[in-house]
């Protein structure tokens, strides 16, 4: 139904986009460290290939990336299992939950993490451990493969799964033969996701890891704003930009080799709850989602409520005036509509481009497929050096000074449109042909066919992608924190603030706007969850 | 959705349109400064009662990452001058030849130790980086504070003590030149040893070190932590409950002495308004404000403290100093060495 010829006009605007906000700038900075002075342009990236030191950081980055991946895995695939196939009350409430970690900063999941692994030391000493680091990591992205794989589970057609069962098979032996084959893009792109954060993972290392260790990210950093070694800063963020690609072209051929499955007619493969069986698979989902999410957001709740010696709500009250009248003191009220403003307005450019471009990768043009590997590579690549490269592409004109308030969206769109996109492509990807030409057969205008066939489902999708987009962009502050000005501060900015200065108040407000900021998150993700498109659920 | 494209492709073709044209004339004065700086609303708003300059406050990173940006953009940088470089990263701002020479008024009254013989900067106001200590802590372990910088490798203090990575934390790094202004460069790296020996916890950050690690301010288990001279006046203004008693305190001996200064950037086209920010952020207006913003000491002896720097700060007597020039010239090795003894 989309021709060839629509596809390339589909990508059009997001390879703008992305040449414009990302390849740019990128270009900018790595031209300031390589091939300076006549010198080769290789030079630099050899000699950090043959520095032992650099060897190793780059070795742990990858082994720490992938065991998080596969550990990510391991606990976001039965809670979306249940999340999925069974309806229960809060179950959307509970879906909504696990991406509140998602946007809470680093350095507050840190001090919850601390606060945990404290308590947990007679029992299991984790301070200071690769482990702290799995589990935040753990922590982090587990709704990545709830939303992403989830997303295509429950639109996923139940009859072979009966039918299967019918003829014989345990539940088991239909899932492993049945279902989990036909997920297995849905999984490829959440693992792809998982393992780009986690490849580039920065604070939670920092934190939880100790300065002893290091991965490329955080080599990154210390040689662009540390040390001014843009030469190092620039070698490694090609290097890690080979490895994100490499990893891509995995991702792409185990992609194409797995064939797009129908997706169900009926709205959801969702059933009510019922019996000891569901009982029980429910109870283990929140089980596990309580251990790896819940405690963590519980010492932070703690530590909110906790004045002086005991516990009370003055830090939450605090909330309503900045601490003192100064320039730079925000008050929350500010910080929450700021943030409020720039994620809604991130959220609307990310779906845009990325629904374009997910629309386009799915016509199975060059152009296409070509931008379903490049989106993804903003997500790979170093916070500090985007960074860097949209401060040098932007400095004049009105996309700088007071205008950052149009760049701080886009480049936060910029780390948002990836999970559009890989939220999309998936469903996109197993709309049935067959309905599309059923539909044409009696006699439906191409329109009218996308808009009966294609629109409910990518709606729906798009939805999915539309909470994620706003959760990831409500807590960015990388990105913000480079190109926001100080009359515009977002929640995360002002959370450290707060913590920029030492004082029982100053933690308690930022462990407070911490709880605010997880809550606004939850909420609002909710409630885009809950919203229907036209016909959804009932064609 | 096509209605939406349309629109934002206009927004963008503006953009790169508008992008060609120079800035509008009427633009506030732009003040560049590292994360911590702050200064009271109508302080600043004074100032521009009495000149009609408008200022913006831009913070754009820690002091090492904000000198680094205005370094790698000098050739059009986002402000007209620059605060809060500090006597470590003072030697790269000069080679950078970022600032043009400004005497000051007013700075008759600032103590000449603060001042540096380069006219470039103007020292605006100085702290001390001092191991902090949890007071309720060492009362119920019964155990003594340490009372010297030496005396912190003692077996008894093994794994008490946390300190920033050098590499990327303006204390950290104060602290590890502390060590080898005193105990020189060997001595201080078999401190390090010891240290390291006596399971010394290193975090990137201030903020990771006091409310990750020192016992008084997280669930942390360090009861020692690297911080500033100002900081227990500010556990007492910012207590949860109003209390008399500071309820951390520092060790003198361990105090490095860290002066932050303003330059006016050689690129500015507004170099009389500049130099008039100058001399208002060194006037007893906006000196005064700075205890209770900053939580640093006005670089003027002339003018008051506050009742809770009066009461809870100490001033060491001999805080320990090093000459910019071998700061800058030692650094980077001596960060290499740090993360070889420390970290490796």
């Amino acid at each position: 139904v989309i021709r060839p010829g629509r596809g390339t006009l589909l990508a059009t605007l997001p390879l703008g986009f992305l040449g414009l906000f990302f390849a740019w700038p990128l270009a900018l900075v790595l031209g300031r460290g390589l091939g300076v002075d006549g010198e080769a342009l290789l030079a630099p990236l050899l000699d950090a290939v043959r520095d032992p030191y650099l060897r190793g950081v780059a070795w742990f980055t990858l082994w720490q990336a992938l065991l998080s991946t596969a550990l990510t895995l391991a606990v976001g695939l039965p809670v979306a299992a249940v999340l999925s196939t069974l309806d229960f009350r809060g179950r959307r409430a509970l879906e909504a939950a696990t991406i509140v970690p998602f946007v809470l900063p680093t350095v507050v999941v840190g001090s919850a993490f601390v606060a945990l692994l404290t308590r947990l030391a007679p029992v299991v000493d984790l301070r200071r451990t690769v482990a702290a680091i799995l589990l935040a990591h753990v922590f982090f992205n587990v709704s990545v493969v709830v939303r992403t794989v989830g997303g295509l589970w429950r639109h996923l057609d139940p009859a072979p799964v009966l039918a299967a069962r019918t003829l014989g098979a345990d539940r088991l032996r239909a899932f492993l033969h049945v279902t989990l084959p036909r997920l297995r893009p849905a999984i490829a792109a959440a693992s792809a996701v998982v393992f780009l954060f986690t490849f580039t993972s920065f604070g939670v290392v920092l934190i939880l890891g100790g300065p002893g260790r290091a991965t490329l990210e955080v080599e990154i950093h210390r040689a662009t704003s540390q040390l001014l070694d843009l030469r190092t800063a620039a070698a490694l963020s090609v290097l890690q930009l080979l490895a994100v690609v490499a990893t891509l072209g995995i991702y792409d051929r185990t992609r194409r080799r797995l064939a797009a499955r129908p997706l169900a007619r009926t709205a959801t493969s969702l059933r009510r709850a019922a019996g000891p069986t569901d009982r029980a698979a429910i109870a283990g989902a929140v089980a596990l989602l309580a251990v790896v999410q819940g405690l963590p957001l519980l010492a932070l709740t703690e530590r909110a409520l906790r004045v002086g010696d005991g516990w009370g709500l003055a830090h939450f009250r605090s909330l309503g005036a900045p601490t003192r009248e100064a320039v730079l003191s925000v008050a929350p009220a500010v910080a929450v509509r700021n943030s409020l403003l720039f994620a809604t307005a991130a959220t609307i450019t990310a779906m845009i481009i990325g629904t374009l471009a997910a629309l386009a990768a799915v016509s199975g043009t060059r152009a296409g497929r070509l931008m379903d590997g490049a989106l993804m590579l903003p997500l790979g690549t170093s916070a500090v050096t985007l960074g860097l490269g949209l401060l040098l592409a932007f400095r004049s004109g009105p996309l700088a000074g007071r205008g950052s308030i149009l760049l701080v969206p886009l480049a936060q769109a910029l780390v948002a449109i990836p999970f559009v996109v890989r939220t999309m492509l998936p469903v996109l990807r197993s709309i049935d042909d067959r309905l599309r030409e059923a539909a044409a057969t009696l006699g439906a205008t191409p329109r009218r066919v996308w808009r009966e066939i294609d629109l409910p489902i990518v709606s729906r999708a798009g939805l999915v992608a539309a909470g994620f987009a706003f959760a990831v962009t409500v807590g960015e502050f990388g990105a913000t924190v480079f190109v926001a000005r100080a009359s515009n501060p977002t929640i995360p900015v002002a959370i450290y603030r707060s913590l920029g200065l030492p004082g029982q108040i100053n933690l308690g407000r930022a462990m407070a706007l911490s709880v605010l900021l997880a809550v606004i998150t939850g909420v609002v993700v909710l409630l885009i969850d809950r919203i229907r498109v036209g016909s959804v659920g009932r064609f | 959705m096509l209605r939406n494209r349309r629109h934002l492709l206009t927004i963008m073709a503006t953009a790169m349109i508008l992008s060609a044209c120079s800035s509008t004339p009427e633009r506030p004065l732009r003040l560049l400064t590292h994360d911590s700086f702050d200064v009271s609303t109508a302080v600043l708003e004074a100032f521009t009662a009495e000149t009609g300059i408008e200022v913006e406050v831009i913070p754009i990173g820690d002091a090492g990452s904000a000198l680094n940006r205005v370094i790698l953009t000098s050739d059009d940088p986002e402000g007209d001058l620059l605060f809060g470089v500090d006597s470590t990263f003072l030697t790269r701002a000069l080679a950078a030849d970022l600032f043009l020479p400004h005497r000051a008024a007013g700075l008759e009254f600032v103590d000449p130790t603060l001042i540096p013989s380069d006219d470039r900067v103007t020292p605006i106001d100085f702290g001390d980086v001092c191991v902090n200590y949890d007071r309720a802590w060492f009362a119920d372990a019964g155990l003594d504070v340490p009372s010297d910088l030496a005396s912190l490798a003692e077996p008894a203090y093994a794994g008490l003590l946390a300190v920033q990575n050098p590499a990327t934390s303006s204390p950290g790094l104060a602290f590890l030149l502390a060590t080898i202004e005193r105990f020189g460069e060997d001595g201080a790296f078999s401190f390090w040893e010891r240290l390291r020996g006596g399971d010394v916890l290193v975090t990137e950050g201030w903020s990771e070190a006091y409310y990750g690690a020192f016992t008084h301010a997280s669930d942390g288990d360090r009861p020692l932590v690297v911080s500033y001279a100002s900081s227990p006046p500010a556990e007492v203004l910012f207590a949860a409950e109003p209390t008399d008693s500071a309820p951390t305190g520092v060790i003198l001996d361990t105090c490095f002495r860290q002066v932050e200064y303003v330059g006016i950037l050689a690129s500015t086209d507004r170099v009389d308004d500049a130099r008039r920010l100058v001399d208002f952020m060194l006037s007893p207006t906006f000196q005064a404000d700075v205890p209770l913003t900053m939580f640093v000491f006005p670089a003027r002896s002339d003018v008051a403290l506050p009742d809770v720097f009066v009461e809870h700060a100490v001033l060491p007597q001999r805080p320990i100093t090093m000459d910019p020039a071998r700061i800058d010239a030692g650094r980077e090795a001596w960060i290499a060495r740090f993360a070889t003894t420390v970290l490796r």
